[in-house]
C-alpha cells in the first residue's frame, strides 16, 4: 500500500485512460480534451456548454481488442487510438431500457452479409459519429440472452437514419436511430454469432468504471469553491458561510473514498493479471459516482442563487448586452438537469443494485 | 379540526380544475410556452372572467373576498397546470402591495384595472448581491420635490418583461442591510429610465432584468412608509410563499400522478415495473413528502394572514423548506422511475421538475430558510 500522498496524482480518472475528444460546436471540429484543460473545462462545467465529449471509442475499443478477430482489431484500433473514427452505443431501444437482453433488432443472415432493422434509442452523439456498435438479435428461438449478436456499423450506411431528442435541459446529445434494411458485412460480426451478450456484459462493465467520473466531479468540485467564492450571502462570499461548507465537505469526503475504491477495484484487477474484466463491484463506482456527480451539480445550481434562473441558451447574442447575470450561471441548472441521466444510463443505479444484491451479497 | 373546504371553495377548485384540464392540456401550454409572450392571452382573459384575478381582493375595492385558502386553491390548481400565465407576479406579489400597502387611493386606482386582468404587475427586489435577503437593497431612491428618483439594477424580475407597473424596492436611507430605510415604490414599466432585458427562465416562465436610471415617480408612487417598507415586503413574500407551496403541492402532485400511471404501462423483465418493489418504495416516498408538503402549506395558509410577524415568518420559513426538499426527492424521483423518457422535452414530466427546482430559488431556498428557521429558535420551545 503506497501513501495518501503517492495516490494524489493517480486520479481513478487516469487509471483508465480514455482518448476523449471533445466536439467544438464552434469550429465544428473534432478536437483533443487536452485542448480544454484547465481554463476551458471550467467552461464544459459551468457555463456555455461549448464542449461536448463525443469519443466512446474507449468503450468498444477493449471488446474489439478482447473478442474481434486480427484483422478487426487492425482495422479499428489504431483509427480508435489515432481518434480517427467517432463511435456512438446502439444498446437501448424504446422496449428494452433496464431488460436490455429483450432488445428487438433484427440482424438476418443474408450470404456474405446481414440485414439489420430495427429502432435504437438514447444513442449519445450519433449525430457526430463514424461508426455505431449495435447489439442485434441474431436468434430468435433462444433464450433471449443467448439470441444476440455484437455488430459494428458504418454509420453512414444507407437505411440509417438518426433523429434527435431534445432533453429537458434544451441540450441536443441523444438520438432515435432508426435501421431499416441496413447491410452490415459478416466480417463486421464482433466474436461468435449469438455472444453479443457476453460482449455487452464485459463492455457495461467498463463503463460502470468509466462512469464513476471522479476527475471531473473533482473539477466540478474546484469550480464549486471558486465560484462560492465569488457569490455573496448575507455581505460575504457564500464560500464562507458554514452551511454552505459543510454540505461541500460531505460531498468531498464521498469523493475522496471513492476515489479510493475505484484504486482498490483497479488494483484487484492488476492482481488478477489485468483481465480488464470486471468485478461486480464496479457497481458501486457507478452508483456513488453518479450520486456524486448529481450532488455536485445540485450544488453547483445553488451557488448561483436567484441567477439559476435564468435560462439563456449558449450562443445566445444577448449575451453581448449589459447584464447583472453572471456569464457562468445560466448553464447551471440545465447541468443539474441533465446529470439526472447518470443515474439512469449505463444500466440504472436500482439495477446496479441488483448486480450486486446478487453477484456479491450472494442473494 | 376542520379541512374540509366550504361549498363555495369546492365550486372553485372543481371549475377551475375543469377550465385548466379543457384548455390547458400539455401540448397547449408547450404551444403558449413558444409564443413570443411566453404565455396565453386567452387563458389570463378566461382566469380574468372566472374571477382569479378579483379573488383576493377586498369586496369594497372591487375584489371577491378571497382569502389565503382560496388563494391556495387557485395556487395549486395552476400548479398541477404547469400555467405560464403572470399571475403569481401580478395577483399574489403585485396584488399582495396593492392590497396590503396600498392606500384608499391607490387601491381605488389600480384594483379594478387587475381584477379585469388589464394590468400586470410585477415585484422588482433581487440585486446582484442580494442573493436570498430582503434586508439587502442597493437602489436608490433619492427624495426629489413631492416626488422620489430611483436608481439601481435589478434582477430576475419575475414577469418583468410583461408588466404594466412594477413594485420595486429601493433604499430612502441606511446601509445596504439596514432594516430602515426602505421603501417600495410603483413604477410605470414605460417610464423614463426604466430599460428591461427580457428571457425565458429554466422553467418556461418569463422574467426581466430592470435597468432604473434616475426614473422619476410621483409622491403616489410610494407605498407604506418610504423609510420602513420592510415589515411590509415582508407580509407580502410570506404570502408569495405560501401561494408558491400550494402551487408546489400541484407540481408535485401532477408529477407523482404521472409517475404512477407510468409505472402501470411500462413493462420491463415482462411485468410493469411498478411490479418492483424498489420502485413501488421509492413511490410511497413521494406521496408521503407530498403529503407532508400538502400538511405544511395548509399550515402557512392558516398562518398567512397573521399578524404576528415573527410566527407569520417562521411557519413560512418551514413551509418553504419543507416543499423545498420534498419537492426535491419528488421531483429527481419521478425523473428516475421514468428512465430516459424523463430525460426528454417531449414529456411533461421533466417540465414539472423543472419548474419545482425554480419555486425552490424563488424567495430563499430550502438551506436559507432552514438556517432562518434554525435561528428564529425552531417551531417547538424547549422543556420547561
Amino acid at each position: 500500500m503506497s501513501s495518501a500522498t503517492e495516490t494524489d496524482n493517480v486520479t481513478a480518472s487516469n487509471v483508465h485512460p480514455n482518448s476523449l475528444r471533445v466536439y467544438n460546436t464552434l469550429t465544428k471540429q473534432k478536437e483533443p480534451f487536452e485542448t480544454l484543460i484547465p481554463g476551458k473545462v471550467g467552461i464544459y462545467l459551468c457555463g456555455p456548454t461549448v464542449y461536448k465529449e463525443a469519443h466512446i471509442g474507449h468503450m468498444v475499443g477493449p471488446v474489439i481488442y478482447t473478442f474481434g478477430s486480427e484483422e478487426q482489431k487492425k482495422r479499428f484500433l489504431p483509427r480508435i487510438a489515432n481518434l480517427d473514427d467517432w463511435w456512438c452505443q446502439g444498446f437501448s431501444e424504446p422496449g428494452a431500457g433496464s431488460d436490455l437482453a429483450s432488445l428487438k433488432t433484427r440482424a438476418v443472415r443474408e450470404g456474405d452479409h446481414y440485414v439489420v432493422n430495427g429502432q435504437k434509442t438514447w444513442t449519445t452523439l450519433a449525430q457526430y459519429a463514424d461508426w455505431i456498435f449495435c447489439l442485434v438479435r441474431t436468434d430468435t428461438e433462444a433464450k433471449k440472452q443467448e439470441g444476440i449478436s455484437f455488430l459494428l456499423i458504418d454509420i453512414k450506411t444507407p437505411g440509417i437514419e438518426v433523429r434527435p431528442i431534445v432533453t429537458i435541459d434544451g441540450g441536443r446529445e441523444i438520438n432515435e436511430v432508426f435501421l431499416t434494411d441496413v447491410k452490415v458485412p459478416v466480417e463486421n460480426l464482433v466474436g461468435q454469432e449469438n455472444k453479443g451478450w457476453d460482449y455487452a456484459k464485459f463492455l457495461l462493465g467498463n463503463e460502470r468504471t468509466n462512469i464513476a467520473r471522479i476527475g471531473m466531479s473533482k473539477q466540478r468540485i474546484a469550480r464549486i469553491r471558486e465560484l462560492a467564492g465569488k457569490e455573496m450571502s448575507s455581505g460575504r462570499p457564500l464560500i464562507e458561510d458554514e452551511r454552505f461548507r459543510e454540505k461541500l465537505a460531505a460531498i468531498e469526503i464521498d469523493l475522496k473514498a471513492l476515489e479510493l475504491t475505484q484504486l482498490r477495484v483497479v488494483a484487484a484487477d492488476a492482481k488478477r493479471g489485468n483481465t480488464g474484466r470486471p468485478d461486480p463491484a464496479s457497481s458501486i463506482l457507478k452508483i456513488k459516482g453518479s450520486e456524486i456527480q448529481q450532488a455536485t451539480t445540485h450544488l453547483l445550481m445553488e451557488v448561483m442563487g436567484p441567477y439559476a434562473v435564468p435560462y439563456i441558451p449558449e450562443h445566445d447574442d444577448r449575451w453581448n448586452e449589459p447584464s447583472e447575470v453572471p456569464d457562468y450561471a445560466p448553464s447551471a441548472a440545465p447541468n443539474y438537469f441533465n446529470f439526472r441521466k447518470v443515474s439512469i444510463y449505463g444500466g440504472s443505479n436500482e439495477i446496479q443494485k441488483n448486480i450486486i444484491a446478487k453477484a456479491v451479497l450472494g442473494l | 379540526m376542520d379541512f374540509d373546504l366550504t361549498e363555495e371553495q369546492s365550486i372553485l377548485k372543481d371549475s377551475l380544475d375543469r377550465l385548466l384540464a379543457d384548455t390547458y392540456a400539455f401540448e397547449e401550454r408547450k404551444r403558449h410556452m413558444a409564443s413570443a409572450e411566453g404565455w396565453s392571452a386567452e387563458a389570463w382573459n378566461r382566469y380574468a372572467e372566472m374571477g382569479l384575478m378579483a379573488l383576493p381582493f377586498a369586496e369594497e375595492d372591487g375584489g371577491i373576498g378571497g382569502g389565503p385558502v382560496e388563494t391556495m386553491i387557485v395556487m395549486e390548481a395552476l400548479g398541477k397546470a404547469l400555467a405560464l400565465e403572470p399571475y403569481f407576479a401580478t395577483v399574489i406579489l403585485g396584488g399582495g402591495f396593492l392590497r396590503l400597502g396600498g392606500s384608499a387611493e391607490q387601491r381605488s386606482e389600480l384594483v379594478s384595472g387587475v381584477a379585469d386582468g388589464s394590468v400586470k404587475l410585477a415585484f422588482a427586489h433581487t440585486e446582484r448581491n442580494s442573493r436570498f435577503d430582503l434586508v439587502r437593497v442597493e437602489t436608490t431612491a433619492r427624495k426629489d420635490g413631492d416626488g422620489w428618483v430611483l436608481s439601481g439594477s435589478k434582477s430576475v424580475v419575475l414577469h418583468g418583461d410583461c408588466a404594466d407597473r412594477i413594485f420595486v424596492t429601493a433604499r430612502t436611507g441606511g446601509e445596504a442591510d439596514d432594516e430602515t430605510g426602505i421603501g417600495i415604490f410603483l413604477v410605470d414599466a414605460n417610464a423614463e429610465g426604466v430599460s428591461r432585458r427580457g428571457y425565458a427562465t429554466q422553467d418556461g416562465l418569463r422574467a426581466a432584468e430592470l435597468t432604473l436610471e434616475n426614473v422619476r415617480v410621483p409622491a403616489e408612487a410610494v407605498y407604506g412608509d418610504p423609510s420602513d417598507a420592510l415589515p411590509l415586503v415582508r407580509r407580502v413574500v410570506d404570502q408569495a410563499i405560501a401561494a408558491l407551496s400550494a402551487e408546489a403541492v400541484g407540481v408535485m402532485s401532477a408529477m407523482h400522478a404521472l409517475t404512477v400511471d407510468y409505472m402501470k404501462v411500462r413493462k420491463q423483465f415482462g411485468v410493469p415495473i411498478g411490479a418492483f418493489q424498489v420502485l413501488q418504495h421509492k413511490a410511497v416516498d413521494m406521496y408521503v413528502a407530498i403529503e407532508q408538503a400538502r400538511s405544511i402549506t395548509l399550515y402557512a395558509t392558516m398562518m398567512a394572514d397573521s399578524d404576528d410577524a415573527a410566527e407569520r415568518a417562521k411557519a413560512m420559513h418551514a413551509a418553504k423548506a419543507e416543499i423545498g426538499r420534498g419537492g426535491r426527492l419528488v421531483g429527481e424521483n419521478a425523473i428516475q422511475i421514468h428512465g430516459g423518457v424523463g430525460m426528454t422535452m417531449e414529456y411533461a414530466v421533466g417540465h414539472y421538475f423543472k419548474r419545482m427546482t425554480m419555486i425552490d430559488v424563488a424567495f430563499g431556498n430550502t438551506d436559507h430558510h432552514m438556517r432562518a428557521l434554525a435561528r428564529a429558535g425552531g417551531l417547538f420551545s424547549a422543556a420547561a
